[in-house]
């Protein structure tokens, strides 16, 4: 599958990959300096493969609170939130952002691996809510980095887009198109997400030529991958999935366990946790990869790295890795990438980057 | 790139009027791999089999062995990746050459394609 940019990336000398079946772009100048310039000026991002799906009914709000681990019913209008939803056993049927346009109307952005396993459980799950596919209705692109809202500021006739909070939106113009603009983004920067009539391809260009003084590039998964690792955040398929429950990994502020009822709080609640997911430093110049094996001092087996990359921000070798509850920051692990043993220290957190500012 | 020769594991390996071969990647496998950031080297005298393993270059999206095109012993590394993986990238045939081996049987080289069959080989790969 291809998404409307497809083109425009080929144009502008994207190396594509197979992405859950999607022809994205991995890289265009290169993933590092991608992850640079995201971190230092502002890039544009085509995530339109990710799924998005309508909402709407009196009973949506019931609906998506049974779903969510998050609390939706804490949402108003033009806000969104994070929330996993999950499976009666607690393991994650996928991470999404939920946007209450109205308190009968709802907006879900999924990842593009889980598209239509989301809309079949969300359907079987929301009787009587309308849940519709729009994914091809829109592009998504995101605009990410210090410099995002110097870029927005002149793509959109609406005067305030710099006093959005993290998580707000507007519904607005862009360069004439309606438009749902966010403060949303998953790099560890300050951004924002676009959602406009995907026939309007020729928003792509504009944009960076409008942003060509801020030095905007387009970026693609490679540096996606890079700076969401950086910024601690997980990727399904890679670091969540239906054998992890979010307890296990750094997702439990999102689980809002007093809340009535939702899919999967009673074995949440019940379930003993033996393992958590923890940020690593590799000691050694090498890169772990999702699957490398983690051994204990002791020589034992303790867990697996579910992400591993090189930081171009701290210019180290670092990842996420499963580890045993009572291991603790500062603690010594060997990494097994190809057969050998390396060092890696435990950090206290996923997050390796913290942009400065709110 | 006369007197170069290939593996089909993308090596290069050129040979030096004292007989010591220097050995990197081609410029197809430094594009295909992307941003270099480590490199872990063998150690000056280890001795590798034609197309052993012997050193590791890791890029941010993946990790990829090299093999030695030729038997022999390492005589020398290129020390200065270690703070400059990137030079893989930039300067594949020059600054970023890998390892100098003294091969133990130079008649091996007749294993290896010549530019022209490489450039063939990597066009095959590409379709």
């Amino acid at each position: 599958m291809k998404t409307p940019l497809y083109d425009f990336h080929k144009s502008y000398g994207a190396k594509m990959v197979d992405f859950h079946g999607w022809e994205m772009p991995l890289q265009y100048s290169g993933i590092i300096d991608e992850h640079i310039n995201t971190r230092s000026a502002v890039s544009i991002f085509d995530v339109s493969h990710m799924g998005r799906f309508e909402v709407r009914g009196s009973s949506a709000l019931d609906c998506l609170q049974i779903l969510a681990t998050n609390d939706v019913a804490r949402l108003r209008d033009y806000t969104a939130l994070y929330s996993p939803i999950c499976y009666y056993d607690g393991g994650i049927v996928d991470d999404l952002i939920i946007y209450r346009i109205s308190k009968e109307k709802f907006l879900l952005v999924v990842n593009a691996s889980n598209r239509e396993k989301d809309l079949e459980w969300i359907i079987e799950h929301c009787g009587s809510a309308n849940v519709e596919n729009a994914s091809d209705k829109t592009l998504l692109l995101a605009v990410q980095g210090p410099l995002a809202a110097r870029v927005m500021e002149k793509v959109t006739t609406h005067k305030n887009l710099d006093r959005l909070k993290p998580f707000e939106f507007v519904i607005t113009d862009i360069f004439g198109a309606e438009s749902i603009i966010s403060r949303t983004g998953y790099t560890g920067e300050d951004g924002f997400e676009i959602f406009v009539d995907s026939t309007r391809t020729d928003i792509w260009d504009k944009l960076i030529e409008v942003a060509s003084k801020f030095k905007i590039k387009p970026a693609g998964l490679g540096a996606r991958d890079t700076l969401r690792i950086e910024a601690g955040l997980m990727l399904y398929g890679n670091d969540i999935d239906e054998n992890v429950t979010p307890f296990e990994v750094p997702l439990k502020w999102a689980v809002k366990v007093e809340k009535p009822d939702f899919i999967g709080k009673k074995a949440l609640t019940s379930r003993i946790i033996d393992r958590k997911l923890v940020g690593f430093e590799l000691l050694e110049k090498r890169i772990a990869r999702h699957g490398n094996e983690v051994f204990l001092k002791n020589g034992q087996r303790g867990g697996f790295v579910t992400s591993g990359t090189f930081s171009p921000t701290l210019k180290k070798s670092v990842g996420f890795c499963f580890v045993p509850t009572y291991i603790s920051p500062g603690e010594s692990v060997e990494l097994s990438i190809g057969g050998k043993l390396y060092g890696a220290k435990v950090k206290n957190s996923t997050r390796f980057y913290k942009r400065i500012g709110n | 790139m006369e007197g170069t020769k290939f593996t089909k594991e993308h090596e290069w390996i050129t040979i030096s009027s004292e007989g010591l071969a220097m050995i990197g990647i081609s410029d197809f496998a430094q594009e295909q791999l992307g941003d270099i950031v480590s490199v872990e080297l063998p150690k000056v005298g280890s001795k590798f089999r034609q197309m052993q393993p012997m050193a590791i270059v890791d890029s941010v999206k993946a990790s990829s062995d090299i093999y030695s095109p030729l038997s022999g012993e390492v005589v020398q590394v290129n020390d200065e990746l270690s703070e400059h993986p990137e030079w893989i990238n930039e300067s594949p045939y020059e600054l970023g050459w890998i390892i100098k081996i003294k091969p133990s049987n130079i008649e091996e080289l007749d294993d290896l394609m010549t530019a022209g069959q490489y450039s063939e080989f990597v066009g095959e790969m590409e379709k």
